[in-house]
């Protein structure tokens, strides 16, 4: 157990270590781009607004936080997959739909009183991430459709559905862009109020019950047994008199309802409204979290809050040291190559750990040869 | 040129091939210690030991496929160095490979030149050339075969022989064949050993790994035996026996036949009437299948592997739906329940694949041993799991049947194959069983794992419960059970009794259903 | 032929059957314009999955080299001006443009081998942090450039085949759909061509069918697998370069992020379609891009009577949508009968260890 643990702790640690390494040195080679010179303090001014930004101010708590809240949700989606012995890419597309929904219910009862609004416009979002879960969940155990391109692909039309919903049906009469109209009652109240601007809202306590909720399924439940079993050895499931197909169904569906809900909360919690070209980067950002977690509730808090700190850091970084917010997604990227290529972290670290990579979710590419799953 | 008794005249000349003081080590294992043996041109010497003893190990140094730490290999008394399977090859080693080294779904023709291709010009191969070389080396060893056939669709034997083609294609002159008569029937073993008898007289060295006695005393020229990584005696056929080649193999008097002492059937456990059950293609490869076991014996099911007994016993168990026919456990009618109902009615089973259906490497020895009653008390109440319940009964478990293992927490993946398989035992044996399935169950196990497996079965069998048993090992069959059906092509063609059944009349049974002039069936042509 | 156009839903499904005859012979060159990043993406696929390596970073490959190659390009035509050749319009600056992107593609594919085969990582996680790091790489860079407002390098200018053989009746459209096109869309049936007959019939292709589904039988016979599959793997990368070259030097003159669009995880759906041989995939390209192109059809050229008035009501997201509502139910359909090499995504490790 203590082998795991550090593991489990030392390895994305120290591949976050290294990804900021040669985050410096990309940069650096870079600053002649961002400066017009090569700068080679600039990785010390990056680094030093992106903390600045996200932890050393109450404002950049509150961000952090609210950040964190979609990404340990839709983080713990891809993790659950994971277990289960797929790969949900889908959170873009899941939570595009529950954004949506709850956009529209929050629209529709925008007038009624916050005690109904709120649970419903939130159900509203986890049904529709459920729905856009169920798809590629259906689609793999029955037609053995690798739920890598189906999610992709899904994710491309979610855009599409919300683009021609939210300029349609779903547009605000008398604004200026499509955007939906504004959600009112089913607001999410705050509770973190520090009266800049910098707002908690009430969402950000959902995952103090979700992530609990998911670990007591995964490790002392008899269903979360079912979906590890079926992840590690898809045989020995079905002759253990599980049933494969509806356990997949449920991985898939169970992440679309989480996907969902952080998509609601997003728009009941913090911009009230869904502008038509709504843009996030969520589900590759929750694939990160969910590898630095190693697919554990537990890490995949501390990933949702590494990557939702490193989010509410940007815009500080781009104001002092002139460098893009993208320089997030590059270094999510770097982080992401490192936790593949554990072996190049262990030797850094001299970390002996048995087992290649990473292992619990070395299944996933298992399926890829479509073959339907046993029922 | 060869001599009565099948040796070759003794000459001063070097031997073809010479190994000498081979050793080597694996982290906790000596492999292979200060082996030495010699193989003259023209004889077939064969390797004998059991499961682990090193024999793999030796010719996988001899391939090119691991390095020696000690020792060297001599050619014809030049000491050689070989670095890797094609150097082996060029050198005029080839070895055909106890699981066939075939790609099925390339042409007979693609998977004999493979690596050592005839061109027509730097980038495409030259078919036609091909073809022809190998139409040639197939007479003029005595048989006819289709170079532009799918490899996937020969029988086991037909594929055997492009193996050996394969190695004569590169015109090998030591051939070495790692245990080639597992996946044969009696016939065919017969119609190989003709082929190796006609290589031999040609002047090609064979080493023949084996460890099946008979086999080696009727083929070999000489034979040497290994046990735990050292030679420990060479013979000639004509001055040993079984017995003392068993001996040898294991180091103690072994009693080669569990005595499986009197059955004592009772009542009707298992009714198999009339089936009929599809493959995964659709094809029905079981028909009108029907038989009885009975509480306290033994039904053994023999047959070569690929008639129907897969799809039968995953029938049996729960696996897969019959598209026709009943199957009766004491009574109940299971024939369309799954694998959790007729398990919780009294049905066990080890399966032929234990890392596929039996356990859960990455899991650990604690969950799978609860693997089929996880959701049950007391290891479960409704949702929620009690780890407790389960780690005591494997504890339990872990003692009983003598898993070798440091803790129950480990992962079953850390276990060796014998233990895993005890393991495995363990979770189907100690319940209240009516039926037993037994598939393959000691399938690549050392032989004290052999022995332990097949004494816990019989306990079972003396205690009263049905067990059913499917074995592509006919000496399994032999042994243990009571009474023997031969599958033959989805079929029961026979039922004999176990104690006057005969290895030769069941070989053939197996072979040919019993009809005359039928075309002997092998596993891919089933 | 109006009579049958007015019995009711028979005369739709006339129509409906008349109207695709219609676009598909009047839009054959943009579908096949549009079929090649799919067509290369999926050539990309085919040599990393014959040879056992599941690659779904095709996408990423692809907008990691349509952007150095556009950069590049635009580099180089602001310290070398020199005026359109008479092959295709090349200036050094889109053929050195072209190397860049080429480039990138093996670089990319280098990294994805690396992972799949000596480290043995899970092989679609490491073609998603491919495509993560693609996004990521290009999207940053893209704005650090944009604010020095680069000019364009340029782009091919597609081949002008004489007025004649267009004007041929009844099939003047097929020369018009393969010869009216950039280099890269003209290479891509010459390159599927060379492909299958190579896969089929050369010892290249023997040895890397052979490795994609029984690596260990290819070893016992003197084959390095894992050299194998690096070269196979990193060559893979031109076709996604090329691919990628096509977006920002050949179809358009300039980048934007994402401007991929789901192209490269199409390409896979399309190699499984043609059961991983290129002149399947090829085909299954077209499809595609009849699906792409289907909604700039129905607005340039748009139908009459009920069918126009049907297809006309349908919003544009529909269209939009499309390829990849068509990519899921041929996935979903075919997925099941085609049976990929045997070995494709299981990592080898090497038995001989002398």
């Amino acid at each position: 157990m203590i082998a795991s643990l550090r593991k489990q702790v030392l390895l994305p640690a120290g591949a976050v270590v290294l990804a900021l390494l040669v985050g410096a040195v990309a940069l650096v080679a870079s600053s002649p781009l961002v400066k017009g010179y090569v700068d080679l303090f600039l990785p010390l001014a990056t680094y030093v607004a992106l903390v600045q930004g996200s932890l050393l101010s109450i404002n950049g708590l509150v961000d952090t936080i609210v950040n964190a809240t979609p990404l340990i949700l839709v983080g713990l989606a891809v993790g659950l997959g994971f277990k289960a012995g797929l790969f949900n890419i889908g959170g873009q597309g899941q939570f595009l739909m529950g954004a949506v929904a709850s956009a529209a219910a929050g629209a529709a009862l925008s007038q009624s009183s916050p005690v109904i609004a709120i649970p419903l416009a939130l159900l509203a979002g986890m049904a529709a991430g459920a729905l856009y879960g169920f798809i590629p969940g259906f689609l793999k155990a029955f037609t053995g459709a690798h739920e890598v391109v189906t999610t992709i692909m899904l994710n491309y039309v979610a855009i599409y559905v919300v683009a021609y919903l939210i300029t349609g049906p779903l547009r605000q009469a008398g604004a200026s862009f499509a955007v939906s109209p504004d959600v009112g009652a089913a607001r999410l109240p705050a509770i973190l109020n520090v009266g800049t601007g910098h707002v908690g809202h009430v969402g950000i306590l959902i995952p103090l019950l979700v992530v609990p909720a998911m670990w007591w399924l995964l490790y002392r439940s008899t269903i979360g047994f079912e979906i590890r079993t079926v992840g590690a050895n898809p045989d020995a499931a079905l002759y253990a008199g599980m049933r494969p197909r509806r356990l997949v169904v449920l991985a898939l569906t169970l992440g679309g309802v989480l996907a969902g809900l952080a998509g609601a909360v997003e728009i009941l919690g913090v911009s009230g409204n869904m502008p038509a070209a709504y843009s996030t980067n969520i589900g590759f950002d929750a694939i990160t979290v969910a590898l630095l977690g190693r697919a554990n509730p537990v890490g995949i808090v501390f990933g949702g809050l590494l990557l939702g700190a490193m989010r509410a850091g940007a815009p500080l970084m781009e104001t002092v040291a002139d460098v893009p917010r993208q320089m997030v997604d590059v270094l999510q990227g770097i982080i992401l190559f490192f936790l593949a290529a554990d072996v190049v972290v262990r030797r850094v670290f001299r970390i002996r750990a048995a087992g290649v990579g990473v292992d619990e979710l070395q299944t996933v590419t298992r399926s890829y040869g479509g073959q339907t799953t046993p029922p | 040129m060869s001599e009565v008794e099948g040796l070759p005249e003794l000459h001063v000349t070097a031997p073809a091939l010479e190994m000498r003081g081979i050793t080597k080590r694996y982290p906790g294992v000596l492999a292979n210690d200060a082996i030495s043996l010699h193989v003259r041109p023209g004889e077939i010497h064969a390797l004998l030991g059991e499961n682990g003893a090193g024999k793999t190990t030796l010719m996988n140094i001899l391939y090119g496929l691991a390095r020696p730490d000690e020792g060297e290999i001599l050619l014809d008394g030049k000491a050689v160095h070989i670095s890797g399977p094609s150097d082996a090859i060029a050198r005029g080693i080839s070895m055909v490979h106890q699981h066939f080294m075939l790609v099925p779904v390339l042409t007979v023709a693609e998977n004999i030149l493979l690596g050592d291709e005839t061109m027509a010009n730097p980038v495409f191969i030259d078919r036609g050339e091909a073809n022809r070389l190998i139409r040639e080396l197939g007479t003029r060893f005595g048989f006819e075969i289709d170079p532009e056939e799918r490899v996937g669709r020969l029988s086991v034997g037909w594929q055997q022989r492009v193996e050996i083609l394969k190695a004569l294609y590169r015109e090998a002159r030591i051939l070495v064949l790692d245990e080639p008569t597992a996946v044969l029937t009696p016939q065919e073993t017969k119609e190989i050993f003709g082929v190796l008898r006609r290589l031999a007289d040609e002047g090609h060295s064979i080493i023949f790994i084996s460890h099946k006695l008979y086999e080696v005393l009727e083929i070999a020229d000489r034979i040497t035996v290994i046990r735990r990584g050292r030679v420990v005696g060479e013979r000639k056929p004509a001055d040993t026996n079984e017995d003392d080649l068993a001996a040898l193999m294991v180091g103690r008097d072994v009693q080669l036949v569990v005595d499986r002492g009197e059955s004592h059937p009772g009542e009707v456990a298992l009714t198999v009437k009339d089936l009929a059950v599809k493959n995964d293609r659709g094809r029905e490869v079981v028909h009108g299948l029907s038989f009885d076991v009975r509480a306290g014996e033994i039904f053994g099911i023999a047959g070569v592997a690929g008639n129907g007994q897969d799809e039968l016993v995953e029938a049996i168990v729960g696996l897969r739906r019959p598209s026709g026919g009943q199957i009766l456990l004491e009574g109940h009618d299971v024939t369309t329940m799954g694998t959790r109902e007729v398990h919780q009615l009294g049905l066990s089973f080890v399966p032929a694949d234990r890392h596929r259906f039996g356990l859960v490497l990455s899991f650990p020895l604690t969950d799978n041993l609860v693997l089929t009653d996880y959701f049950a008390k007391p290891y479960a109440r409704g949702l929620v799991r009690d780890d407790r319940a389960a780690r005591e009964r494997t504890v339990e478990a872990i003692e009983q049947y003598d898993v070798r293992t440091p803790s129950p927490d480990v992962t079953a993946g850390t276990l060796s194959g014998g233990n895993q398989q005890k393991l495995v035992v363990a979770r189907e044996f100690d319940r209240d069983l009516r039926l037993l399935v037994l598939d393959q169950p000691t399938r690549g196990l050392d032989v004290g794992s052999v022995e332990f497996i097949h004494r816990q079965a019989i306990g079972k069998r003396n205690a009263g419960t049905a067990v059913l048993l499917v074995s592509a090992e006919l000496d399994e069959v032999l042994e243990l059970s009571d009474r023997i059906g031969v599958m033959y092509r989805g079929e029961l063609v026979a039922v004999v009794d176990g104690r006057s059944a005969d290895r030769e009349d069941v070989g053939l049974l197996m072979a040919t259903g019993g009809r005359k002039g039928a075309p002997p069936v092998t596993a891919a042509s089933a | 032929m109006g009579f049958p156009f007015d019995i009711p839903v028979l005369g739709l499904i006339f129509q409906l059957v008349a109207y695709s005859v219609l676009v598909v012979t009047s839009n054959s060159t943009i579908i096949l314009a549009l079929a090649t990043p799919i067509a290369l993406g999926a050539m990309c696929g085919m040599m990393n999955e014959r040879s056992g390596v599941v690659n779904i970073g095709i996408e990423g490959m692809m907008l990691a080299s349509a952007f150095t190659g556009w950069y590049v390009a635009s580099l180089v035509g602001q310290a070398v001006h020199a005026d359109p050749s008479f092959f295709f319009g090349a200036t050094p600056a889109i053929v050195i443009g072209v190397l860049a992107a080429l480039l990138t593609g093996l670089l990319f594919s280098a990294v994805h081998a690396w992972l799949s085969i000596s480290v043995r990582a899970d092989q679609i996680i490491s073609g998603t942090i491919i495509n993560i790091v693609a996004f990521g790489v290009t999207g940053y860079l893209n704005i650090l450039i944009s604010k020095h407002s680069p000019e364009t390098g340029g782009k091919f200018v597609p081949f002008a085949p004489p007025e004649a053989l267009i004007d041929i009746p009844v099939v003047g459209w097929i020369f018009r759909m393969f010869l009216q096109q950039g280099p890269i869309t003209m290479s891509v049936i010459v390159l599927a061509i060379v492909l299958q007959i190579l896969l089929l019939r050369s010892r290249w292709g023997l040895r890397t069918r052979a490795v994609g589904e029984h690596p260990k039988a290819a070893e016992t016979v003197g084959i390095d697998v894992i050299r194998l599959r690096y070269r196979n793997v990193i060559l893979g990368g031109l076709f996604a370069g090329l691919a990628g070259a096509w977006f920002t030097l050949d179809y358009g003159n300039s980048f934007q992020p994402g401007m991929t669009n789901g192209r490269g995880f199409i390409a896979l759906a399309a190699l499984i379609f043609g059961r991983w041989h290129p002149i399947g995939a090829v085909a299954a390209s077209l499809l595609f891009a009849s699906a792409l192109s289907l909604g700039t059809a129905i607005r340039t050229t748009p139908p009459i009577g009920d069918l126009g008035s049907i297809l006309g009501s349908i919003p544009e997201q529909v269209f939009a949508a499309l390829p990849y509502v068509v990519t899921i139910v041929v996935l979903a359909g075919v997925v099941g009968r085609s049976v990929p090499p045997a070995a494709v995504g299981r990592p080898y490790k090497r038995e001989s260890t002398a």
